[in-house]
């Protein structure tokens, strides 16, 4: 579906992730994260930064890979983006629905 | 001369060597095969140790008798990959060069990654049934066992055969049943999924399985540690689960030799090409089954459909061709839900698992995502063909690497 953020038009999907992330910009980022109560700081835009490289090279992101990147541990991470947090950062960042895979 | 070395002699490694000696010439190429240990598992009996059905004696097999003749097998600790030079350093200090390196080293489980994971209660209270030495100590504990709260926890999402937690919770139920105990057992799936699985139309359909069985299911959980005197597992956002029986599923890791290599991800994974499965480590250096980070289960019925791809892209790499981008995510699985059923589930990296037959469209024998008996005799044969076909490089008719699209009941077009 087809929806406004921040002034931009983009594509969702049924669980609200943008579905290309070609239409992904800071702004919408920051307007997707006030939706999740998150508001986003440097430290959330160094984990962002991480789920991205990640995201380009098609690695499946878990929250224990996050937690082993370097950029935060599991505990911070959770700080972060309350509440489920692989879901909450993907979605801020533009990214796919984590899957967990299979 | 050259040489192959494959390191792994599990499903994928044992399967690669049959299948890399049938198809180099044996004057130009030397293959060897490197594991420390000397038994093969079938592994996928594990998940019926603790219920009887299986022991260990039936599932445990020497590694050498399916390593094929004109394959050099060395048991032996490896210290690490030097990915530079091609080559291999043994524990021993001895140096083995390769031309093709073949990582089969597949996953494990890592308990010291959850707090209180350990002894003293470890395989007291809190029991594992991915190792041959947890699943036959979970046998003797639930002989005896007089009821309570059975926990079956996963820690988190990747893990070796994702399904196998959830067919322990149906196959408990099933064993208490037939106990005549099933009413002093309450049994929790407690999952860091949004439910029993994580493609919708299966997800749909095993919950409501657990719902007839009275299998009460926890979402969303990441456990962050065990407190073994309580009795308790807490997850990160401070949620408590009770248990007097635990069976968890560690966090899952790759070999640590990756991380002595300095070549494998966070998770101690091989970054491999999805379609390809060539490393992105060096262009001679090929990864498969449980080892690889690529985003599909970690499974043997992957590690099959991927063989029949990496041997043909072994030999375009020595021919100097282009490799085939062939690999399409493609797993299989049977659930077994207990009573002498199992469900049978068929997917790839694009199709969720739906409804329709395999692996012949419209007719069967097995059905897909439905419970039947027939799926269950599918299950127990796989251990014959498993020995004697699987991991001996056999093409198995009918099923293919490329998952078919044929009898299944799609009703849109696949996403992703």
């Amino acid at each position: 579906m087809e929806k406004e953020i921040a002034g931009f038009r983009v594509n969702l999907s049924k669980d609200g992730y943008l579905t290309d992330f070609s239409q992904w910009n800071k702004d919408i980022g920051h307007a997707i994260a006030a939706e999740e109560g998150v508001n986003l700081e440097q430290h959330h835009w160094k984990v962002i930064d991480y789920i991205h490289e990640q995201h380009k090279n098609e690695v499946p992101l878990t929250i224990r890979k996050v937690g082993k990147s370097g950029v935060v541990n599991i505990k911070e991470f959770y700080a972060l983006f309350p509440g489920g947090p692989l879901k909450k950062a993907s979605r801020i960042a533009g990214i796919p629905k984590p899957v967990s895979c299979i | 001369m050259k040489n192959v070395i494959i390191l792994g002699a599990g499903t994928s490694g044992t399967m690669m060597s049959n299948l890399l000696r049938k198809q180099l010439d044996s004057a130009d190429w030397n293959i060897t095969i490197v594991d420390q240990r000397t038994h093969h598992y079938y592994q996928p009996g594990f998940l019926f140790v603790p219920f009887g059905v299986y022991n260990a004696e039936e599932i445990t097999k020497p590694i050498e008798k399916f390593i094929p003749s004109g394959v050099q097998l060395i048991q032996g600790e490896i210290d690490r990959i030097d990915a530079e030079a091609d080559q291999i350093i043994m524990q021993n200090d001895t140096i083995i060069k390769y031309d093709i390196l073949v990582i089969a080293t597949g996953t494990d489980i890592a308990p010291q990654e959850v707090e209180g994971l350990e002894e003293p209660f470890w395989n007291t209270d809190i029991f594992d049934f991915y190792t041959i030495e947890g699943a036959s100590a979970l046998h003797e504990k639930l002989k005896n066992w007089e009821g309570g709260h059975l926990v079956v926890n996963i820690a988190e999402m990747p893990i070796k055969c994702p399904v196998a937690p959830l067919e322990f919770c149906f196959l408990a139920d099933a064993y208490f049943t037939n106990k005549g105990m099933r009413d002093k057992v309450e049994i929790y799936f407690v999952t860091p999924m949004s439910g029993a699985f994580t493609k919708p139309k299966a997800t749909e359909r095993l919950d409501y399985l657990l719902k007839e069985k009275d299998i009460k299911i926890v979402p969303d959980f990441n456990v962050m540690s065990v407190n073994g005197e309580d009795k308790t597992i807490l997850d990160y956002e401070g949620r408590e689960v009770e248990y007097d029986l635990l069976v968890i599923t560690p966090p899952n890791m790759g070999s640590d030799l990756m991380e002595r290599s300095g070549i494998g991800d966070e998770m101690n994974y091989i970054p491999t090409d999805k379609a390809t499965l060539q490393s992105k480590v060096k262009a001679n250096i090929f990864a498969i089954g449980d080892a690889t980070n690529i985003p599909t289960s970690k499974a043997g019925s992957v590690a099959h459909f991927e063989g029949e791809i990496l041997v043909e892209n072994i030999v375009r790499f020595i021919e100097g061709r282009e490799l085939k981008a062939g690999f399409d995510g493609h797993a299989n699985c049977f659930i077994e839900t207990g009573h002498g059923k199992a469900l049978c589930i068929d997917f790839n990296y694009t199709h969720e698992p739906v409804e329709g037959t395999f692996p012949l469209p419209g007719i069967g024998p097995l059905q897909l995502l439905k419970e039947s008996r027939m799926n269950h005799f599918g299950k127990m044969a796989f251990k014959w063909i498993y020995w004697n076909m699987l991991i001996t490089g056999k093409h198995i008719p009918f099923v293919g690497a490329e998952m078919s699209t044929a009898g299944k009941h799609f009703e849109e077009e696949p996403i992703n």
